[in-house]
């Protein structure tokens, strides 16, 4: 058996990204579940934000704690968009005190406790099994909790949302699997097509992998601000054609890695191409409270299908949003919800059959919803402090866009498109003919090669841009904007350092 | 195209349960997502527990607000295991403090709040990112909690547990689902069979038909205390050699719905016959803090294979626990756990990838699990209120196990084995022929039939027996033992009524 030393990432879907090796000494008699009989799905899988330059960006960080050689004495961690971690912020108060509140209700009797708070919680566990957090939910999710998403929809677009099209996931992520799996045909020589942008959020490539289905790369156009431009997406869906079954688009704005916000103009012609199609629209909206461009503004894909009218605005699409994002940063409670436009009748059946299997999602999550949805109002007890802390998370990330593309811009050989939304940056690098060649012959991405070597030279770890995938010949990085301004400087700084010594040895 | 009325249950499981009509006025023209589309593995989901009878008991309780005609004023939910909202308990208080502690430090402020939960919460806190449950865990989980988990294992086997091998999940559920996917093959002609206990938990069969896996039913063995029988075990494995390729097999010990609980022979049979047949164990142990009979002891599948020795003890096992069931009934925290054990180091890093691309767990839900797994010690200041509450949860329960099991066998013709475990009776009924064949009239299964007229008569919701499997020709429901006890008794004497009257009328 062939026995592979995998320490470095290779930039090939379907070879196995791991740091491992296999040797006859492991393999057990009579094992059940090994590599030849793991399911080959699973081995497609690939998901870069976690992936090998993480790993060995831990390993550092627990060498750091001893003596050890590196010229850094910690790791700056931009890998992933996690603002608590990160130290781009504290959690906000109110969401907090509301989730404590849920969850041993006796502290409510302390005078501290703010009194609109206090309501709120009255009102969640009022329609909770047993007035407690403790108890499974309905499948789809907490009644009023719903009743507040829609509200908020319908407040955001002008357009009627109804509390039964809303579903508690999760994490967003975990309702982008449910409704691709709607979409899935089970047919293993012409397998569902999803169309997914490139450059994407990897969690798209890892669920089709994991599906099996067949991945319709559109590629973003990194000269207009990685606009969706139409002639490539009817490029892309007529070369899938004999591959797959077109089922579904997935768009993601604003973009994750890119950072764009679409126009207006975008979302309606990328409205018109789904439905010429028939594709069933999955708009990935989680940043969409993340806009940092002066002059840039958020349209909902939902807003902008109703106010095309028919026959557009009986276009079927789910829209996703999630508590891990925007102002206050949840990342760990796993709150996220979508909606389902237009969908028809018997499935929406199917869809709540299917989710009633694992019984709901959890509780928790779904209350810190609750709270970021459903804000403290003018006038209220805890609106002033809200309105604060809400107001320094949102001027922090603006300062932060604009502060990392300026400096990156700055750096010879780096050009990065505006952080018109969202949490990254992500740079374009020119890199030698050298580096490449040397890349390649190591069976690793360039611009993965290159990340390691940052990483091993300053501490910093940022995402290859071969793990969000990006026209060939072509190299990024994914940075986040969350640590702290002070960080981010030093951060870019030492970045433009390791840079121009990188292109100097590689010459 | 054939229209559909669909508002009772279809015992097929190819045929979809559901309530609703499909006319040719409400199909969209260009629809993407219609039933014709639609991913047919979803089609034959089914999940009874929160199926066409809850779903009617929903809308009962909704007409009961009103003015009615219904010969009852309540519904009494005795379907599902939630120990909360069925009255059972309240939260169990230090868990409580613990995760409100997590939540919003500041509260600990208090002299109120007892020290040695402060303590907990520090710990946990202090390896979280930023101090926060709002950052995103390693996708394991937490450390710290995956520490003492593996300290908890280690104290009920004996036998070293490895925090590497713990995978916090959102509920045993999640979990579940993702071992089971690893077993997959993606071979639609002769698929992967997973051998799966009937009656069994309905998560399975739901599983592994969203799958596409084949089902390989064993039968337990209602005349011995749902034993596993080994012959059977043969019997069901031969029989699917053709047709699948069989891979694992899942034993729910305590037993759901049959709450059995296995002795150590059969453990260690049930082990030797997986080790012959190479199968990977599916061991779903969420119950095994729900042991009521005298006498009856839980012995945990990983001791009972360690303590077998060579080669047994190099078995590949997965076991999962949850916080939703035992004395605390967490079910809304999503908290749960898998251990695997023996599992192959590279197969083991495609886990590990696998579950990246979701991030991680709910942070709140590990944090639940954190407080279950390491409760206060004798000495400290939250012991003494601790025992006493775990305690009186646990007597509760006992005594409902051993009371309803013997007024339903106090019913003539009902016969129902002892709950020995888990939180559920599982009666058998014998229906009289005509009963039987009108139900087969409407294309019903019999007990659906009989469950929809004992809900609408007396408000009492239970699961049918169809829902879990069971044995051809026999008729049972699953009731929970959780309500209170009055409630218990007040919903046997109804059943009581409503069963001789049910005998009398189909005579």
């Amino acid at each position: 058996m062939l026995a592979i030393r995998c320490r470095l990432p290779i930039n090939s879907s379907r070879i196995v990204s791991a740091a491992g090796v296999i040797t006859r000494k492991e393999q057990k008699r009579h094992a059940s579940l090994t590599m030849e009989t793991l399911n080959p799905l699973v081995k497609e899988v690939e998901y870069a934000v976690r992936g090998p330059i993480v790993i060995r960006a831990g390993e550092i960080e627990k060498k750091l704690k001893g003596s050890h050689n590196f010229p850094f004495d910690r790791v700056i961690r931009a890998n992933i968009g996690d603002c608590h971690a990160s130290g781009n912020q504290v959690p906000i108060t109110y969401i907090r005190q509301f989730v404590a509140g849920c969850t041993y209700p006796e502290l409510m009797k302390s005078s501290n406790f703010p009194s609109d708070i206090k309501s709120r919680v009255e009102r969640l566990l009022s329609v909770c099994g047993g007035k407690s957090l403790g108890a499974y939910t309905e499948s789809q999710g907490i009644i009023t909790i719903r009743e507040d998403i829609a509200a908020y929809i319908q407040q955001r677009d002008g357009y009627p949302s109804d509390p039964n099209n809303i579903y508690l996931c999760n994490g967003a992520s975990d309702g982008i699997k449910t409704i691709i799996k709607l979409l899935m045909n089970n047919n293993l020589e012409k397998p569902s097509g999803i169309m997914i942008p490139v450059p994407q959020y990897p969690l798209y490539s890892a669920t089709l992998s994991e599906y099996g289905a067949y991945q319709i790369e559109y590629y973003l156009d990194e000269g207009n601000n990685w606009a969706l431009n139409i002639d490539e997406l009817e490029r892309a869906l007529n070369q899938s054609k004999d591959r797959c079954v077109p089922r579904g688009m997935v768009i993601i704005n604003p973009g994750n890695p890119t950072g764009q916000v679409l126009s207006r103009d975008n979302i309606e012609n990328v409205i018109r191409f789904a439905h010429k199609h028939q594709l069933f629209v999955v708009a990935d909206e989680v940043y969409q409270e993340n806009v940092h461009l002066p002059g840039s503004k958020f349209f909902s894909f939902k807003k902008t299908l109703m106010d095309l009218g028919a026959p557009y605005n009986q276009m079927e699409m789910a829209s996703f949003h999630s508590a891990s994002k925007g102002w206050h940063g949840e990342c760990g409670s796993r709150g996220g919800y979508y909606e389902l436009i237009n969908i028809d009748k018997d499935v929406r059946v199917q869809v709540n059959k299917l989710i009633s299997a694992c019984l709901c999602s959890t509780a928790w999550g779904q209350a810190v919803m609750a709270a970021i949805i459903n804000p403290p109002k003018e006038g209220e007890p805890s609106y002033e402090l809200y309105k604060q802390e809400r107001s320094a998370v949102v001027n922090r990330l603006r300062e932060k866009a604009e502060l990392v593309g300026r400096l990156f811009n700055s750096v010879e050989g780096v050009q990065c498109n505006p952080v018109m939304g969202a949490m990254y940056a992500f740079p374009r690098i020119e890199l030698p003919k050298k580096a490449i060649e040397h890349a390649k012959s190591k069976n690793m991405a360039p611009d993965a090669f290159y990340c390691f070597q940052l990483l091993e030279k300053t501490g910093i770890c940022v995402v290859p841009g071969s793990g969000f995938k990006q026209s060939p010949g072509t190299h990024h990085f994914r940075t986040t904007i969350l640590p702290p301004v002070d960080q981010m400087k030093d951060m870019v700084e030492k970045f433009r350092t390791f840079h121009l010594s990188f292109l100097r040895e590689w010459k």
